[in-house]
């Protein structure tokens, strides 16, 4: 940047930055701008499936508990937002995780549109069955590539979990309910440090080969570099077909995006595909318990903001995006964490 | 043209374009990679809060400790302009010259340029822009005419053996044109070439830049000026800048240009954010494996230099450390207690104890 003079603000307003820098999709159907077409990085998906956990991991990890109203409302939004899955909340016991205590309430309380599919975790059977009577259509389990994280967060070994996680899977796939499955610590551990990609791909290739149809790759604490990142996934992939793979970065370390450009990119040389689902929070929702006062889940509408530059399709409008963001920071009394929304909203 | 590409099988579509950016390409990132640490002028001009000239030379002094080799020190321009620079000359005659280091300052013109080299600058950084409109109100005149006001500082720059760093403004995107063209970058990054400069650092002002749009930008101008003559300088206004910085160094570039803390806001975008945050750069630089020092012979003189005056580890035990980000932590932390503003990096935010 040059000799500013400061008397120089807002050239271009923020409807005509968005105008000429973002494209703006109502549907998948929508019409490429000509011109973003040919800036298109070829080798990279067409369109990619954004798997927003704003509801559940963003607030799972903020310190204020947010009203049942509050949250419904906010899912509600996300719902008109073009997003097509939708994280709704965890059927866990209220003890560990208060602010997931209303997940029949929200569950119940949620409009479901037609079109979006509205996940819940559900650690155990137990949680499975209020969660299918709550009118769940979808569930997730979360797994760990770290033996150290499994035992402190979920009170077992991976072995143990695998278990568990196999007893809801049958019970899901009985009942014609998708089961999605999670790795935590793909790219590092709070416990043990650097995790093996072996590790991570036996994890995958477990819960995959008990039915999860899709299986995010989490770096739990943001500690992964794009180097980790195609280390991990191409170990990952020999094992998994990358139709069946999505990634789950953090922030923390500000790595989140580069890792994400690069998750895209990596190639499986026989499907000429790579990775095409990603998981993020509008406004960069929580934090990282692991890390006092560092930021949380990849912020959404900066994710948007990145795939729609490089043309790729996610039929989710960010202006929308944007506005659920507002209402939720707004609802917590917290600024942003999204660099998108920070520009645009002051403007 | 979209329902078209809907009922192409997608390998026929990853076919199709042969120009992929695939797992074999990102094998090709440089293995040493020149931070040339911005903060102390593009990130300080660019914060509300003036800060004093100690401050600052206490800043960029920590940063030499730090072992960056290349701070950005001040800018030699009115301060009627830019009030933060009004200190240049005591700034740059109270700084600490570390050997090994560089120390460019910037001369928007010749006044600038002389007053820097009587201050005792040893390299200039000229400042253009691949838009016309942004030339037009950001200095008062055409890109051509702005060439003709260059002219004259390179050509007492070489009389005076001064290296000069060209920065070429917009690279990605203009405040006032929208859309810039990689052709009008490539344009004016050949002509700062051509006329002597020795870098030229590409900046996306107001961070409205994707990967796609680096690609094709840094595509251009690699066929105009060779790369190791390129640096890049993105702003993190939308949050793309490290994913930006990620695609030049996967192109080859092996110049980043950064400021600690990610100092710096936007004049474009009220509450946004400003540059790259070095702390950041230097986290992902170091997960990749790459090296943060420039040349080696002088990371090894300036480590000699240090263990002849300083209780040292081995030369060569500094010589393959590059950057230090606990010391380059601290420089962040400093200059946000200084500023009374939270840092803007999240390695920072991370790592800091609350």
């Amino acid at each position: 940047m040059g000799n500013v003079p400061s008397a120089v603000k807002h050239c271009l307003s923020y409807q005509q930055l968005l105008r000429e820098h973002l494209w703006i999709g109502d549907s998948v159907a929508g019409a490429l701008d000509p011109a973003q077409e040919t800036s298109q990085l070829s080798g990279l998906p067409e369109f990619v499936k954004i798997v927003e956990v704003g509801p559940r991991d963003g607030l799972q990890n903020e310190k204020v508990i947010v009203p049942t109203d509050i949250k419904i409302e906010f899912i509600n939004r996300l719902s008109q937002t073009g997003l097509s899955v939708i994280e709704v909340t965890s059927f866990v016991s209220s003890r560990w995780v208060p602010q997931m205590a209303d997940h029949t309430e929200v569950m119940k309380g949620i409009h479901q549109y037609p079109g979006v599919r509205y996940p819940v975790l559900t650690p155990n059977l137990q949680g499975f069955h209020h969660a299918v009577a709550a009118g769940a259509t979808e569930i997730s389990v979360f797994g760990a590539a770290s033996e150290s994280f499994s035992k402190k967060n979920i009170n077992c070994s991976i072995e143990e979990s695998m278990g568990k996680f196999e007893e809801v899977v049958k019970s899901a796939r009985h009942m014609n309910i998708p089961a999605r499955g999670y790795v935590s610590c793909a790219l590092g551990c709070p416990y043990e440090g650097s995790i093996t990609p072996q590790k991570v791909t036996e994890v995958s290739k477990r819960l995959y080969g008990m039915g999860c149809y899709e299986i995010s790759l989490g770096d739990t604490i943001g500690v992964g570099t794009p180097g980790s990142m195609k280390r991990m996934l191409e170990s990952v992939m020999k094992e998994i077909p990358p139709g069946a793979l999505a990634v789950h970065c953090h922030d923390t370390y500000g790595q989140a995006l580069a890792n994400i450009l690069t998750a895209l990119q990596v190639v499986w040389f026989v499907f000429q595909m790579g990775i095409n689902v990603v998981d993020s929070a509008v406004s960069g929702l929580g934090g990282c318990p692991y890390a006092k006062g560092a930021s949380g889940n990849v912020a959404t509408e900066d994710l948007i903001y990145m795939l729609n530059g490089l043309g790729l399709n996610t039929g989710v409008n960010l202006y929308k995006v944007m506005e659920a963001g507002d209402f939720i920071c707004k609802a917590v009394n917290k600024t942003t964490n999204s660099k998108v929304a920070q520009a645009s909203f002051n403007a | 043209m979209a329902a078209m590409r809907k009922a192409l099988p997608r390998r026929l579509v990853g076919l199709a374009s042969l120009r992929a950016v695939s797992t074999s390409s990102m094998g090709t990132l440089p293995k040493r990679v020149k931070i040339v640490e911005v903060g102390p002028r593009d990130g300080l001009q660019n914060e509300k809060n003036i800060v004093s000239t100690p401050v600052k030379i206490k800043l960029i002094d920590m940063l030499s400790e730090a072992g960056l080799s290349v701070i950005e020190t001040t800018s030699f321009v009115s301060p009627k302009w830019v009030p933060q620079m009004g200190d240049h000359t005591e700034v740059l005659k109270g700084i600490q010259k570390f050997p090994g280091i560089n120390y460019p300052v910037l001369t928007p013109n010749l006044k600038g340029f002389e007053a820097a080299v009587a201050a005792g600058a040893k390299e200039v950084v000229i400042f253009g822009a691949a838009s016309e409109l942004f030339t037009k109100k950001n200095i008062n005149c055409s890109i051509e005419e702005s060439f003709q006001r260059f002219d004259a500082i390179l050509k007492a720059a070489q009389s005076a053996n001064i290296s000069v760093r060209g920065y070429v403004s917009c690279a990605l995107g203009c405040p006032y044109e929208g859309k810039i063209s990689p052709a009008k970058v490539a344009e004016v990054t050949k002509k700062f070439y051509s006329m002597g400069c020795y870098e030229i650092s590409l900046g996306d002002t107001i961070g409205v830049g994707t990967p796609g749009i680096m690609k094709d930008m840094l595509s251009a101008v690699m066929q105009e000026v060779p790369l190791a003559a390129l640096a890049v300088h993105c702003h993190d206004t939308y949050g793309q800048a490290l994913a930006n910085t990620l695609m030049a160094l996967q192109m080859g570039v092996s110049v980043v240009d950064s400021s600690v803390a990610g100092l710096g806001g936007c004049p474009y975008a009220q509450g946004a954010s400003g540059n790259l945050a070095t702390e950041d750069l230097v986290y992902m630089l170091e997960g990749l494996g790459i090296h943060t020092y420039h040349s080696c012979l002088s990371m090894l003189m300036f480590s000699l230099v240090l263990r002849a005056y300083h209780d040292l580890p081995h030369p060569l035990t500094c010589f393959s450390k590059g950057v230090n980000l606990q010391k380059l932590l601290e420089a962040g932390n400093f200059i946000c207690q200084a500023l009374n503003r939270k840092t803007s990096s999240k390695v920072a935010q991370a790592t800091c104890k609350l």
